[in-house]
């Protein structure tokens, strides 16, 4: 027995090293044929840590204080040692995460990844989607230029719609009459700390709901109905370690060209990743003639705006976000993936990927009576996906799915 | 059915180009070329830096557009004893509120803010209007509260006609009422400069960035083929 065994041998008996490396790596049994789309549940992990990494950096410069804060991001950019780096980083990294998830979710809903047995797996994966947008949303208010405070004073004014608790709810939120610098100091302290908590516990939660089901695939079947009899092991699976993660570190380093590309020759990504107005610092005594959301919240953003009522808007801009947590529910096709689906469902993914695109769309442009009428338009759709689907998904046509899985 | 639900995700274009703009004229910005560069900071500090703060901005970066710390001391810095010192200014923003309606923002980022092209029209779209209580207007930025500081290089214009609102490719007329001491020629060039130090200044790394970033994706390229070979090395089996 050689020592680096023995050492392994002496942590096995105190701690299950071993054996959780084989449950998660080198003995977890994924389909063989994943494609492109299964890239981004590990992307997301890797923009993850690198966010807590650069975050860390970040923090030891950056000063929550509605007089300093502005400054010392641009003290970041200039006076600290590879600071424009770690700051493009993480401000990049804030808009690609969400890139990242809106490809995983949509995966999903190609292939009915959230269908049985995976419904908790998707309601984890929603619920940390909702703490991302959290994160997001109160990270976006620390470098207080005119878009972050003018941004946060519009979403939490939000709250202000809510019958008889709003005012005082949104007063409570921000713990001042407006955004000021004790909404700074509270918003700092949940987007270093308080979130990245109920995310990294979030995403273990994802992670062994994962593992516990298995993986679904582009064929939507299930690879353990086909076990080897001896060893038990799917027909159509092969060990995540190290098949899976060879192929993940390919589709890293294509990520990380496109991330680099990103934050070496266009962090601001002609104002979609950081807006132009959040180099001017917050005036709370001058509202910009236009605020818009970053375009990851536009899609809800849009549909908001799209109700006349404001209160009926906000509910409407919620349950937009909360009717996803029901899809596992809602769809009632005796299939699982796109593949073998029928024209139906197909037609009505396509119209909802439209409508979420042209909703963030119109919610980065000004009110006008056609924009709004097209958002009104366009939101209809975003909801009759959801709520036509225990309807479209019964009668649908499918094709049958094969026994084993195809390349 | 595709094409018409392709069709569909153009609609909101439509009501795309309604909103009303202002016409900019490009500004030659080049952030290689040193010598604008430096003229662009002369300028700056001459003429911008009495109002206006730069309080992200340190002296001694100027070194990184091919200025001696000698040089800085002994010819930019009017106020600040040390090169170290950034770009504040004595003047408060208290009194400058009083005396121009709004206090003089700081121009750190404003080439980011504003962007160069806005700048450059900007510097060259004052003009005479009685109406206003500095006597000078702009087409650009509407009731400014700046008034034209280059007046003595660029002379007086006055506005001629108006840019049509709904055509940003329509310029406003101006004609000169009293010439300065540049010509039009030099006035656009010195304003050039300075639009050129402007945009530097916003952001001082961006071309070492941009350098940095040619390394990167070219070890990353290689990366790539690393990562390539070895997964189809372990996939070869699989079937």
């Amino acid at each position: 027995m050689s020592t680096m065994q023995k050492f392994v041998g002496w942590i096995d008996e105190r701690f299950p090293l071993t054996a959780n490396w084989k449950t998660h790596l080198s003995e977890y049994y994924a389909p063989k044929n994943f494609n492109f789309w299964y890239f981004f549940g590990s992307l997301a992990l890797l923009v993850l840590v690198m966010q807590i990494v650069t975050g860390i950096f970040l923090t030891m410069n950056y000063k929550p204080d509605a007089a300093l804060a502005f400054m010392s991001v641009e003290y970041i950019m200039r006076d600290v040692d590879w600071g424009w780096l770690i700051r493009y980083m993480h401000s990049t990294g804030a808009s690609m995460f969400f890139v990242v998830v809106y490809l995983h979710m949509f995966r999903g809903l190609m292939y009915g990844s959230y269908r049985k047995p995976r419904e908790l797996l998707w309601v984890f994966g929603m619920f940390l989607y909702l703490a991302l947008m959290a994160e997001a949303f109160m990270g976006y208010l620390l470098p207080w230029g005119q878009m972050s405070y003018w941004g946060a004073q519009v979403i939490i004014s939000l709250f202000g719609a809510i019958p008889v608790i709003g005012n005082d709810l949104s007063l409570w939120i921000r713990g001042d009459f407006v955004v000021s610098d004790a909404t700074l100091n509270r918003f700092f302290a949940f987007h270093v700390i308080a979130l990245p908590l109920v995310l990294v516990g979030l995403v273990a939660a994802h992670i062994i709901a994962l593992h516990e089901v298995g993986s679904n695939n582009p064929d939507g079947i299930e690879i353990k109905k086909h076990k080897d009899p001896v060893t038990h092991i799917p027909l159509d699976g092969i060990p995540f370690h190290p098949y899976y993660t060879v192929k993940d570190i390919m589709g890293v380093v294509v990520f990380l060209m496109i991330f680099s590309a990103i934050v070496f020759f266009a962090p601001t990504m002609g104002g979609w990743f950081i807006e132009a107005n959040n180099f001017i610092p917050a005036n709370p005594l001058k509202t910009p003639p236009h605020i818009e959301p970053v375009w990851y919240f536009t899609p809800f953003y849009a549909i908001l705006r799209a109700v006349p009522d404001k209160f009926l808007g906000v509910v409407a801009m919620g349950a937009s976000v909360v009717i996803m947590f029901f899809l596992p529910w809602l769809d009632r096709s005796k299939v699982k993936s796109i593949r073998y689906r029928g024209t139906l469902y197909k037609s009505f993914l396509t119209l909802f990927v439209i409508s979420f695109i042209a909703l963030g769309y119109l919610g980065t442009q000004g009110v006008t009576v056609l924009t709004t009428n097209l958002a009104r338009g366009f939101s209809v759709i975003y909801f009759a996906f959801f709520l036509l689907m225990p309807w479209y998904t019964k009668i649908d046509k499918t094709k049958p799915e094969p026994e084993r899985v195809t390349g | 059915m595709k094409k018409l639900l392709f069709a569909l995700l153009f609609v909101p274009l439509i009501a795309f180009g309604s909103e009303e703009s202002v016409h900019l004229d490009k500004a030659p910005v080049n952030l290689e070329d040193y010598a604008s560069l430096q003229r662009g900071a002369r300028i700056f500090t001459n003429y911008c830096l009495s109002c206006h703060s730069a309080n992200a901005m340190r002296y001694s970066r100027l070194e990184d557009i091919g200025l001696s710390k000698d040089q800085i001391k002994n010819n930019l810095m009017f106020a600040s004893a040390n090169v170290g010192d950034t770009m504040s200014i004595s003047m408060s923003p208290v009194n400058a509120q009083e005396w121009f309606g709004a206090a003089p923002p700081d121009l750190s980022v404003e080439a980011r803010a504003r962007t160069p092209d806005w700048l450059y029209t900007y510097l060259r779209s004052f003009y005479l209007d009685d109406t206003r209580p500095t006597g000078w207007n702009n087409t650009v930025f509407e009731k400014v509260g700046m008034p034209n500081v280059l007046w003595s290089l660029q002379g007086e214009q006055v506005l001629k006609k108006s840019a049509d609102a709904h055509d940003e490719h329509a310029a406003p007329e101006f004609e000169l009422v009293k010439p300065g001491k540049m010509s039009q020629v030099e006035y656009n060039a010195m304003v050039g400069d300075l639009v050129n130090y402007l945009t530097w200044m916003g952001e001082p790394i961006q071309t070492t960035r941009q350098e940095l970033g040619i390394v990167v994706m070219l070890f990353l390229g290689v990366f790539f083929i690393l990562a390539y070979y070895l997964k189809k090395e372990f996939w070869k089996d699989i079937h």
